[in-house]
């Protein structure tokens, strides 16, 4: 079975960014980062699913500077067995070249899943794996809660949605996107680190897939902060807060 | 001029409210590239969905049928609302932002070779055309952004937009049976576990109360929360943190990824306030802290913080709310 994911480099989410003072771009001084928390789930998944069903390969894709290369590096020491780095100006991305990149690997690689976060910490945009799918011409199961595989030929998910949780089943190939709590995604030890120097890794560009980042579709025209609230008071007892609600506020 | 077409929602046979406001978001929408507005329905026998539709000024609603609708799936909903915009002639679809409308509108935009914004906040007039405005990096960086492709999709934030009201007049509904090839439909929908309540609905009530670390046990939601909520007919809400740790449902949760909220009235009990907590609820018009840590992040946000062990404090406080209320 073959699963493709992947590992998208994006600032610490602990870590405030914000804009530089013309706001045509994010300040990235002093800032941390690592793999987008959902691609890290996407990336356990993939391994565990390959363990269960016995056999199988997880590729790993990247987009953007050589920096990226250490999470494709991070999700090898986790298991997957090959890596690629799409080298680009990540600032140039939106979520549908990325989707046209995924899909053209799709295409030479022929994965029975991809998995892949349900949405970057950063850009919050929520639509690669979706558009992959609709590409692809392949059903879908995003903000996975639980996969529980037929064999290797399908799976029925568990999703989380307004209201509670939806089941679908659907045949392979799919794509599934994953959300919080599908997995606690593994540590990786010092031997998985160095054993990941030694397994296959290729490098391409925009180019190679077919597609140009010079007519994205969607465009940033600006950043900026948002607007601060006011600044609240500390009230010193029950009484008090009961009494600024009604009175003040003028919310009971 | 350009016309503008929304894509419904619905559950159970009902309108699911959140349409409402993505109705709102295309009239403001509607009020830059101005050619009206229609509605899209997909759906199986979905007629009293249209019907519940009518007097909200849509010029036209395309109820889009074939029995493959039977149950939601992504795959087939994409090509129906695909047909609707077609037979509407409209180069902007505006749906809700809700786990549906993340779900399927990215494949509608795909299969309409569109650019989509996501749950954006704000819509504005920019240079003869259109910008979007919304929240990224949890919200601590608010983008402007543009859609270069012919026709523009986007996924409006409920909370962001009021949900529009029926003035009466009538919109004709067109049905149009969307002949949909089932075997290429390799998705079924098998059932949804509903997390059954009496309490308002978390994405639109007007007071939430919600819980983190700080409770201490999973029976404090029984004990300390639901009194409180009680008290104000309040929906509930969680920190990330105990729903990880089984506490209380992960439809509860409030944040980044979870719902986004914006109620009259939020109160937050032993919550320390992460930043991916605060972008999902940083928006509510009164918000209420109560924990015992005067460092606490959330107190930054907090119109109201009361710096006091929430077993004594909340308990307290929801006598108090019943007094006055009495």
């Amino acid at each position: 079975m073959k699963i493709l994911v992947t590992a998208k480099r994006v600032t610490d989410y602990d870590s405030k960014v914000t804009p530089t003072a013309d706001g045509s771009a994010i300040n990235f001084d002093n800032v941390d980062f690592k793999m987008n928390p959902f691609c890290e789930i996407a990336v356990e998944e993939a391994i565990r699913v390959v363990e269960q069903v016995g056999d199988g390969e997880v590729i790993v894709v990247a987009m953007g500077d050589e920096d990226a290369t250490s999470e494709v590096r991070k999700a090898l020491a986790m298991g997957a067995h090959k890596g690629i780095l799409v080298e680009c100006d990540e600032a140039k991305l939106d979520s549908d070249a990325v989707a046209k990149m995924l899909v053209k690997i799709c295409e030479d690689e022929e994965p029975d899943l991809v998995i892949l976060g349900k949405q970057a910490v950063d850009g919050d945009s929520n639509q690669v794996g979706q558009l992959m799918a609709e590409y692809l011409g392949w059903p879908q199961a995003t903000f996975a809660y639980k996969v529980e595989l037929d064999g290797d030929k399908g799976a029925k998910v568990l999703r989380e949605v307004d209201g509670g949780v939806e089941t679908v089943s659907l045949t392979f190939p799919a794509v599934v996107t994953t959300d919080l709590r599908l997995n606690e995604p593994r540590y990786t030890k010092l031997p998985d680190i160095m054993k990941a120097k030694r397994k296959p890794f290729e490098t391409m560009e925009p180019e190679d897939l077919g597609v140009d980042l010079d007519s994205p579709k969607v465009e940033v025209l600006s950043y900026g902060l948002p607007s601060e609230r006011q600044a609240g008071q500390i009230v010193d007892s029950v009484a008090t807060l009961v009494n600024k609600l009604a009175n003040e506020a003028k919310v009971l | 001029m350009s016309k503008v077409i929304v894509l419904a929602e619905h559950q159970n046979g009902a309108l699911v409210k959140a349409t409402l406001n993505a109705i709102s978001a295309a009239k403001a929408l509607n009020g830059i590239v101005g050619g009206g507005f229609s509605i899209a329905v997909v759906g199986h026998n979905a007629g009293a969905v249209s019907a519940s539709l009518q007097g909200y000024g849509a010029e036209a609603i395309y109820q889009v049928e074939d029995p493959s609708f039977e149950g939601y799936t992504a795959q087939a909903y994409a090509q129906g609302f695909h047909k609707a915009v077609e037979a509407s002639g409209a180069s902007f679809v505006v749906a809700a932002s809700t786990a549906k409308g993340k779900d399927c509108t990215p494949r509608v935009a795909a299969r309409l070779d569109a650019g989509q914004a996501s749950d954006v906040v704000a819509i504005e007039a920019h240079d003869g055309g259109v910008a979007y405005v919304r929240p990224m990096w949890a919200g601590n960086i608010i983008g402007k952004v543009k859609i270069n492709s012919a026709t523009q999709v986007v996924t409006v934030r409920p909370t962001d937009f009021d949900a529009a009201t029926s003035e009466g007049g009538e919109s004709p509904v067109t049905v149009i049976q969307a002949g949909i090839d089932a075997s290429s439909i390799r998705m079924s929908y098998v059932g949804l576990d509903e997390v059954k309540s009496d309490r308002p609905a978390l994405s639109d009530a007007d007071a939430v109360v919600s819980g983190g670390r700080g409770l201490k046990e999973a029976e404090n939601f029984e004990k300390i929360v639901m009194p409180l909520a009680d008290s104000l007919n309040a929906a509930i809400g969680a920190s990330r943190a105990v729903c990880d740790l089984g506490w209380a449902p992960n439809d509860w949760q409030v944040g980044q990824t979870g719902k986004v909220v914006a109620p009259n009235l939020y109160i937050a009990l032993g919550i320390s306030g992460a930043i991916q907590h605060l972008a999902g609820m940083k928006g509510s018009k009164t918000i209420v802290a109560i924990n015992k840590d005067p460092d606490a992040p959330i107190f930054q946000v907090a119109d109201y913080g009361l710096v006091e062990d929430l077993f004594k404090a909340a308990p307290e406080l929801t006598e108090a709310i019943k007094a006055a209320k009495a």
